[in-house]
């Protein structure tokens, strides 16, 4: 599923256009995102959040060369489910 | 940011629905998201990220209270994947 299969599926589901569908997935989306970079958790209650995790230092290895090599502290998105979510996708 | 700041952030954008309205959509968004992966299947965002289901294992557990072990289930899990311009975005 894509984006626009999104989109058509809300547009089937809720009585609005097809326009306003795929408008409203994409500020949704672009919502979550710009609250994802200023490091903000993004709680979605009954599906799960989206946080942003600090990640050190530390060395890692090239895999086909053995060589060593060093990796920037940096920043990355998790996702963690929630309990409904996780339950949901075993039924 | 909790779903109901989200909903009233894009409330604010949307002016052809009421907030009711919205919140309907912003809740149909996830409920698809959670349906397509229940159903197998997986979801792909472009410059958002994926979503789709591990595979877990049983494995052997143990009841952390007495010690006795436990046989945890095999299981699926759902599991998000960023997207090239949201890792970017956020490592900035």
């Amino acid at each position: 599923m894509r984006k626009v299969d999104l989109a058509s599926e809300i547009y089937e589901k809720v009585g609005i256009s097809k326009k306003e569908a795929a408008e409203i997935v994409e500020l949704v989306l672009s919502v979550v995102k710009t609250t994802l970079q200023k490091g903000e958790t993004v709680k979605i209650a009954g599906f799960g959040n989206f946080v942003v995790r600090n990640k050190r230092a530390r060395k890692g290895r090239n895999p086909k060369t053995g060589e060593e090599i060093g990796i920037t502290p940096r920043k990355v998105v998790t996702f963690r489910p929630s309990q409904v979510f996780k339950k949901y996708v075993n039924k | 940011m909790t779903k109901a700041e989200l909903i009233e952030r894009v409330s604010e954008q949307i002016h052809t629905l009421t907030k009711r309205q919205t919140e309907i959509i912003v809740n149909a968004v996830f409920n698809s998201i959670k349906d397509t992966l229940a159903g197998g299947e997986k979801i792909e965002i472009r410059g958002f990220g994926s979503f789709r289901l591990r595979q877990r294992r049983s494995r052997e557990g143990r009841n952390p209270k007495t010690g006795s072990p436990v046989a945890v289930p095999a299981k699926r899990v759902p599991f998000f994947k960023a997207g090239k311009e949201l890792k970017e975005l956020v490592d900035h």
